[in-house]
């Protein structure tokens, strides 16, 4: 069973990830299961949402404790969140910055492995909105395979419907620049 | 065939309900069951669904409301949680009297104060004695399945009492995860139309909920009790008829790999998923541990629970509420009760878990196994403890 | 007996103790619990009818030659109907008497 933990601000799209993530695995035949960090949420600030896929039916309520994987939309996040926290060691973790991996690394005292991509910049020239959801979502396909890009197209037609097809479009590109550490 | 869906289980909760052709839903929002009734809305806005939706201004009023519609002869189903339970508390007690078969599904949540939205049982509880009908789902599945048999046990002239299906709220409300949704025709195939034995007619008058005076007040309690108790032959043999047709058993008391158990973890809602990861952790270091679970409340099926621990030397009993300064929570008092009256003494020992939105986690269950087994051990007496409590 | 006084076994009583009958409390005897009734002195009577109408249990009815005759299985003996009456025509006697 995979655990991811995405980070996000209220508004920017982090449950959608989560949620887009579990209707992808489903889709795929697998089982999933997305919640969000449950409770009250205000815009711009500091959120969770949360995704286990497994090839099995998933027996637990427990909230995820130690994500293998964690996916950070938002570069401000790393500075106030420890997104690193109850990851284990062979864990990884996408983060949307304009840090080169080594830069990322020494800047934010990551230990894990990582996977970056201005995602921002993408969403912004794509979408013509900061939002990352999708975008992200196109880095975390490429550094861990969890899903796959056919798998996510339906969720995303059925979510976005008019603006869909410029999601994909910038979960692709993400896909493409994304810099996996190797 | 019915088909396998992503979704939100509290919008499936809503879209069951649509297939079950529903005729008046009378509800007022409240976190975490909100979803479910945005999505009812929804459905009756956009002409899905061809049924009465009434917006109205308390809970207090949706079971009034509920009791109306009911005794009209319509298919009455609402949807609330916690703070709107206790406001719709007194109407309840009315409902289920009066022998209306109205659906509810209560997203459980905590009652204030201090004000908490986050899961535990304290409203299922607060509902224990009000002669409704309560079962419990652990997973999305199991939410949609227990709606569909609600109406068709509610429905049933041997029953024609009110049912409630408990869901943990946020932990299983909120939760996006593969359902299978059946389809219209497997729907009608299972649940007949609603044909009720006595309604509100102006051609044919009645008295609904008239006075009952002392001479009459404890044989109408009776009553009730013994069709509460007639009930779970009925609640079983609708499960019966709906493993036949889909394929999915539900069993009053259900176990997991409790066969040879000599300790019972005994559970209640969705943390029994949990569990039986704990379960299988203990099994794989050789500890003779099983799972003993409640899937219906109301009536207490003692005859299954007496079944499912009669071979166990102690059990750990969770409750998801407290009676407070009770001599334990109110689940353990049925097990008590229900073992004690039978001669069995296992060594019995209860924990109040997951309260207010609290995680219960594999390792506090293996922690509760251990307390267990020390205290049977130790000889030490058996009681209750508040779960994870900070000193 | 049972209908008279709503005393039954718990097993007769309909669902949800609805009553399925229409004016059901007609069989009810209310006349049961009376200390005093009304009697009425039929030469003093003018049959104006105020007993009958202001009387709560609909106790009084016109008898063939129109004089109103009470029914003592609904009379609680409240006696408005003797304090009501133009011609002091009722008078309340004591039940046993």
């Amino acid at each position: 069973m995979v655990e991811i933990r995405f980070h996000g601000r209220g508004g920017q799209g982090g449950v959608t990830s989560a949620e887009l993530t579990a209707l992808a695995a489903i889709e795929e035949g697998k089982y999933a299961q997305a919640f969000p960090s449950f409770g009250p949420e205000r815009r711009g600030a500091p959120v969770m949402a949360f995704v286990r896929v497994s090839d099995q039916q998933i027996r637990t309520r427990e909230k995820v404790y130690s994500p293998n994987m964690v996916v950070v939309l938002d570069p401000t996040l790393l500075e106030i969140v420890d997104v690193q926290a109850g990851v284990p060691d062979d864990g990884i973790l996408v983060v949307n910055t304009k840090m080169s991996v080594d830069e990322l690394r020494k800047n934010a005292g990551l230990t894990r492995r990582l996977a970056v991509v201005d995602a921002s910049t993408i969403a912004i020239e794509t979408l013509r909105v900061p939002i990352t959801n999708t975008t992200m979502l196109g880095a975390l396909i490429k550094a861990t395979g969890v899903i796959s890009v056919d798998a996510l197209r339906g969720p995303v037609q059925k979510r976005f419907g008019p603006i869909a097809e410029k999601n994909l479009q910038a979960c692709m590109r993400a896909y493409e620049e994304t810099v996996v550490e190797g | 065939m019915g088909k396998r869906v992503g979704m939100e289980v509290s919008i499936a909760a809503a879209e069951v309900v649509g297939l079950c052709d529903v005729d008046v839903i009378a509800a007022y929002p409240i976190t975490p069951q909100t979803h479910i009734v945005e999505h009812l809305s929804e459905l009756v806005a956009d002409g899905h669904l061809d049924a009465e939706f009434i917006p109205v201004e308390s809970e207090h009023s949706a079971m009034s409301t509920c009791v109306g519609s009911a005794a009209a002869g319509a298919r009455t189903f609402t949807s609330t949680s916690s703070q709107g339970y206790a406001l719709m508390a007194e109407i309840c007690y009315i409902a289920s009297s009066m022998r209306l078969p109205i659906v509810m599904a209560v997203a459980n949540r905590a009652l204030s104060a201090p004000i908490n939205i986050w899961n535990d049982h304290a409203d299922m509880m607060m509902a224990r004695d009000t002669g409704w009908i309560q079962t419990v789902a652990e997973n999305g599945q199991e939410v949609v399945d227990l709606i569909l048999h609600a109406f068709r046990v509610a429905e049933d002239h041997r029953v024609l009492l009110p049912v409630m299906v408990n869901l943990d709220g946020f932990t299983l409300s909120h939760m996006i995860e593969p359902i299978i949704l059946p389809d219209k025709e497997e729907v009608d195939r299972y649940l007949p139309p609603y044909k009720p034995k006595l309604r509100l007619d102006p051609q044919n008058p009645m008295t609904f909920g008239p006075v009952g005076m002392p001479e009459v007040y404890t044989e109408a309690k009776k009553a009730q009790d013994e069709a509460v108790k007639e009930s779970k032959a009925v609640i079983v043999e609708a499960w019966q008829e709906f493993e036949k047709q889909f394929g999915r058993s539900y069993k009053p008391v259900e176990t997991y790999k409790a066969e040879d158990a000599e300790t019972l973890l005994l559970t209640m809602g969705s943390i029994s998923e949990t569990a039986m990861t704990a379960v299988d952790k203990m099994r794989a270091d050789g500890q003779k541990v099983g799972l003993a679970h409640l899937r219906l409340w109301r009536p207490f099926p003692a005859e299954e629970l007496v079944d499912a621990v009669k071979g166990a030397k102690a059990l750990a009993v969770v409750d998801r509420a407290l009676s407070l300064s009770g001599g334990c929570g109110p689940v353990c008092v049925e097990v008590k009760s229900t073992l004690f009256d039978r001669g069995l003494s296992p060594y019995v020992q209860n924990f109040l878990a997951g309260l207010g939105g609290r995680d219960v986690t594999v390792e506090d269950f293996e922690t509760m196994v251990a307390k267990v087994g020390d205290g049977l051990a130790k000889g030490l007496p058996m009681g209750y403890e508040i779960v994870n409590a900070r000193e | 007996m049972a209908k008279e006084t709503g005393i039954v076994s718990w097993k007769e009583l309909e669902l949800g103790c609805t009553l399925t009958e229409p004016g059901s409390a007609a069989q009810l005897k209310t006349g049961d619990w009376r200390s005093m009734r009304p009697v009425t002195n039929f030469e003093l009577c003018n049959k104006c009818g105020q007993c009958y109408i202001f009387c709560p249990d609909m106790v009084y009815s016109k008898n063939e030659e129109g004089y109103y005759e009470a029914d003592y299985y609904y009379c609680k003996g409240c006696g408005i109907c003797a304090r009501e009456c133009p011609k002091d025509a009722i008078q309340m006697v004591e039940e046993g008497d």
